[in-house]
């Protein structure tokens, strides 16, 4: 059987808001290097603001290497170099002059297994904030873990335990924990590198309702395996292979009408 | 759909029924049974080997916690113990005390009159450490001077050892007959109506007997030495041979005439007769009546009725003991007047050192040990955990770092007499710091301890898992920030435990302490980290190279509160492990 996956499709309307939006990050011929192992080639794209790009491919083709140039986690890999250029609001963020440590307060990550810090859950939201000095008083940081906490849909289910262990929440609580500590920090764009793999399915379906509210003051940039996720959550697609950048465009059109052949293939789920 | 059931043409089949596979099966479960064996073997034996140690120690160590002490009462006056007869604290700490003990003992025993009997008795019975108790007592009150007080003096570990019951084997016998005492001359002569000095006579006879036997193996071992020798050394042997037979050729005719009477020397066990209140020590048996000198003086020379007396018989023999039968017979006496008494020995956890064995105590060395570890812990790890810190997390990974954590394993291995040469010849001869000294112990000791705990710490930093970095980096913390609020926090307990052990092992380090002065005999507890001081491992060393019984008890007592020591370290690190673990 080769028919197209039967995918629900993101609103239409939001897809075409995208369409005309701003956009927040532009990446030109980036290139990345593991030691002598060229893992990335000429990667270029528009990432717009306030949507949601997911960045599908098989495991191994360099989508979660491209993600972490985005915030210059890369940097801590002593192996790793990157050439080319990535621009967020038009400045270069592998400009000598930037502080990585200011960009990743402004380009938040949310990582595959879901990694609270094992401390109470308050203390996992509060950390950003108090570190960035975001907040001048006691209730002004509880306003903002409450906020966060709120906007991660996780207030209800934790406001009578704040105190107690974030590792102890379950995993989805934990992801969504995750979510709430990035917003802390009021970044302009979230990096998740597979933010469900971990998940089971209804954990994972708050997640994804999570991004799709989140959307509306945040650009999110998604890695996926699941080429449904992707479907649902993401305005716009982007399909890597082989460290190579192979097709972007608006989810609708590459679910539905792919260019390049190697993107048929995969989302009709030939090869991956 | 397939039906599974059915394996493909050509498939291997791998039956789980055939007698191959079932014997398979049998095997596997036997090696994992074998296994299982194994372990509870080895975890059994250790088990068992640890049992041993421990109450082996504890059994040797047990007379060092006890000692007896003799409950005197004394009349100080201000001309003994006032060097200028005020009672200004000054001239009482110089005062004769030995002589207020002196006159105690007299009063106690007022027919001791001869100087031999009397030196005997103001020098074998009671311990130096006595006249320090009258002076502390007197010192804390100068009202007693001049009034009876009652102080509690501690025996001479001779004494002491007596009382415990490891000088010599006790046996007592009550007697069966009436006896008859009369006096000849200095001596007294014993009679019973009952044949309880043939009895007696018997046991001397067979000790006889025993001690040919001993000599005729003695002399059967230097026939066999004397065939590998030759010229002076073999005649020399040879005459000791034949001296050796002659003994035992006598003692046997002795013991097979066993009517004869005999004479009982002090190479043979001494027998003491209690009777009438006084203390008799045989000299001569017969069957019928035994004939002794008087010990302690008798009351009377009533006839006694049979089980009001007693013989009582020392198997060791009086040539052998550091204690002879008339110290033995004041203490029997004392005993019998209830003024001997055990005590629990907490001079043992209150004194420093000494060169007589009742008065010597740890604490000089427990303390030493603690300031050492003190130091070693103030040093190493700040240090030891920065450099872990930064090796670990900052240090660009290049040659040089690759170098420097290489020699840090090997500096982990290097002998630890070796790091005592290096403060012997650093802290002491170039930096010209004090000998003997828990600080440059404590140096020393760092030095032996810090590539552990570096290596501990790196290997604690590294478990710590790399999600928590990404999160922290994630939201903008820096390296640093993240290194510090959440990677050396998780990696403290891994960093605890390795300190520990660290300190543990420098806690039983010996040799590096002896190459800086840390073996010397030093009664004073120390003060501060400059004073002069030993170890308790060092303690334990120098206390079992002496030959005295309780010396060698408190060595087993020393090793007990060595291990004490480490439980406590092992036990507050597990309390604060817990503690930091508990707040995630």
């Amino acid at each position: 059987m080769t028919t197209m996956p039967n995918i629900e499709l993101a609103k239409a309307t939001a897809a075409e808001a995208a369409d005309e939006a701003v956009t927040k990050v532009v990446a030109r011929d980036v290139n990345v290097y593991y030691g002598d192992k060229h893992a990335l080639h000429d990667v270029s794209i528009d990432i717009p603001e306030k949507a949601v790009t997911a960045f599908i491919g098989p495991s191994g083709c360099g989508k979660s290497t491209f993600l972490r140039c985005i915030n210059r986690m890369n940097d801590t890999i002593p192996i790793c170099r990157v050439s080319g250029r990535i621009e967020i609001d038009g400045s270069d963020i592998y400009d000598r002059g930037l502080d990585p440590v200011q960009l990743r307060a402004k380009v938040g990550m949310v990582f595959q297994k879901p990694n609270p810090f094992p401390k109470s859950i308050y203390e996992n939201v509060a950390y950003g904030p108090r570190i960035h000095g975001l907040t001048s008083s006691k209730a002004d940081l509880d306003e903002v873990v409450t906020m966060s906490l709120k906007r991660a849909g996780l207030y209800e289910e934790v406001k009578d335990r704040l105190t107690s262990p974030g590792t102890g929440l379950s995993g989805g609580q934990q992801q969504r924990l995750c979510i709430a500590r990035a917003i802390a920090v009021n970044p302009e764009v979230i990096l998740m590198d597979e933010p469900c793999s971990a998940l089971d399915p209804i954990a994972t379906a708050k997640i994804e309702e999570l991004i799709d509210e989140l959307r509306e003051n945040y650009t999110i940039v998604i890695v996926t395996h699941s080429m449904q996720q992707a479907a649902r959550v993401s305005q716009r697609t982007a399909f890597f292979h082989l460290g190579k950048l192979v097709e972007e465009g608006s989810t609708e059109q590459i679910f539905t009408a792919p260019q390049d052949k190697r993107t048929q293939d995969y989302i009709t789920g030939r090869f991956g | 759909m397939t039906d599974i059931a059915a394996p493909p043409p050509g498939a291997r089949r791998f039956g789980l029924s055939s007698d191959e596979a079932q014997a398979r099966l049998r095997r596997r479960h036997a090696a994992e049974a074998r296994f299982r064996a194994y372990g509870i073997g080895a975890i059994a034996l250790a088990a068992i080997f640890l049992v041993v140690l421990i109450s082996d120690v504890v059994v040797k160590a047990m007379p060092a916690f006890t000692e007896y002490r003799l409950t005197m009462t004394v009349t100080p006056t201000l001309e003994q113990v006032s060097s200028d007869g005020t009672t200004d604290p000054q001239a009482l700490r110089s005062g004769d005390y030995d002589a207020v003990l002196r006159a105690g003992l007299q009063e106690l025993f007022p027919q001791v009159t001869t100087r031999a009997l009397r030196r005997k008795l103001n020098n074998d019975l009671l311990s130096s450490g006595a006249a320090m108790t009258l002076r502390d007592r007197v010192l804390a009150d100068p009202a007693v001077i001049g009034q009876p007080v009652t102080i509690e003096a501690l025996f001479d570990d001779a004494a002491d050892l007596y009382l415990k019951g490891l000088m010599t084997g006790r046996r007592e016998s009550a007697g069966q007959g009436q006896a008859q005492v009369t006096l000849d001359g200095e001596d007294v002569v014993l009679t019973s109506s009952a044949p309880d000095f043939a009895r007696a006579l018997a046991e001397v006879k067979e000790s006889l007997r025993e001690e040919a036997a001993a000599d005729r193996r003695e002399a059967a071992r230097l026939t066999a030495a004397a065939a590998d020798v030759s010229g002076d050394q073999r005649e020399a042997l040879q005459r000791r041979i034949a001296d050796l037979e002659g003994e035992a050729a006598a003692a046997e005719a002795r013991a097979a005439a066993a009517d004869a009477p005999e004479r009982l020397t002090a190479d043979l066990p001494s027998k003491l007769v209690f009777i009438n209140g006084g203390i008799v020590k045989l000299t001569e048996i017969s069957a019928s009546e035994a004939r002794g000198t008087v010990l302690v003086p008798l009351a009377n020379t009533d006839a006694v009725a049979a089980g009001r007396w007693d013989i009582l018989t020392l198997t060791q023999p009086e040539a052998n003991r550091r204690l002879d039968d008339q110290v033995v017979a004041w203490l029997e006496d004392l005993k019998q007047r209830g003024m001997v008494a055990s005590h629990f020995a907490s001079r043992f956890f209150t004194s420093g050192d000494s060169r007589e064995p009742e008065q010597a105590g740890i604490l000089g060395a427990l303390i030493g040990s603690a300031l050492t570890m003190l130091v070693t812990l103030v040093l190493c790890l700040p240090i030891g955990v920065g450099a872990a810190v930064y090796l670990e997390e900052f240090a660009p990974k290049n040659r040089l770092t690759d170098l420097i954590e290489v020699n840090i394993n090997n500096l982990a291995a290097v002998p630890s007499i070796v790091f005592g040469l290096l403060g012997l010849a650093m802290f002491l001869n170039f930096f010209g710091l004090p000998r003997s000294a828990p600080l440059v112990g404590g140096l020393v000791l760092a030095l032996l301890v810090l590539p552990t705990i570096i290596i501990a710490s790196r290997a604690a930093l590294k478990s710590v898992p790399p999600s928590i970095r990404e999160a922290a980096l994630g939201i903008g913390a820096s390296h640093q920030q993240a290194v510090f609020h959440h990677v050396l926090p998780l990696a403290m307990p891994g960093i605890m435990t390795g300190t520990i052990i660290g300190m543990a092992h420098a806690l039983g380090e010996t040799a590096p302490l002896l190459l800086i002065g840390m073996v010397a005999f030093i009664v004073d507890v120390p003060g501060s980290i400059t004073d002069a001081a030993t170890a308790l491992p060092v303690q334990i060393y120098l206390w079992s190279d002496l030959p005295e019984p309780l010396f060698q008890a408190k060595t087993a007592a020393a090793i007990l509160v060595l291990l004490a020591f480490l439980f406590i370290m092992n036990g507050l690190a597990i309390l604060l492990r817990r503690r930091f673990e508990r707040r995630w």
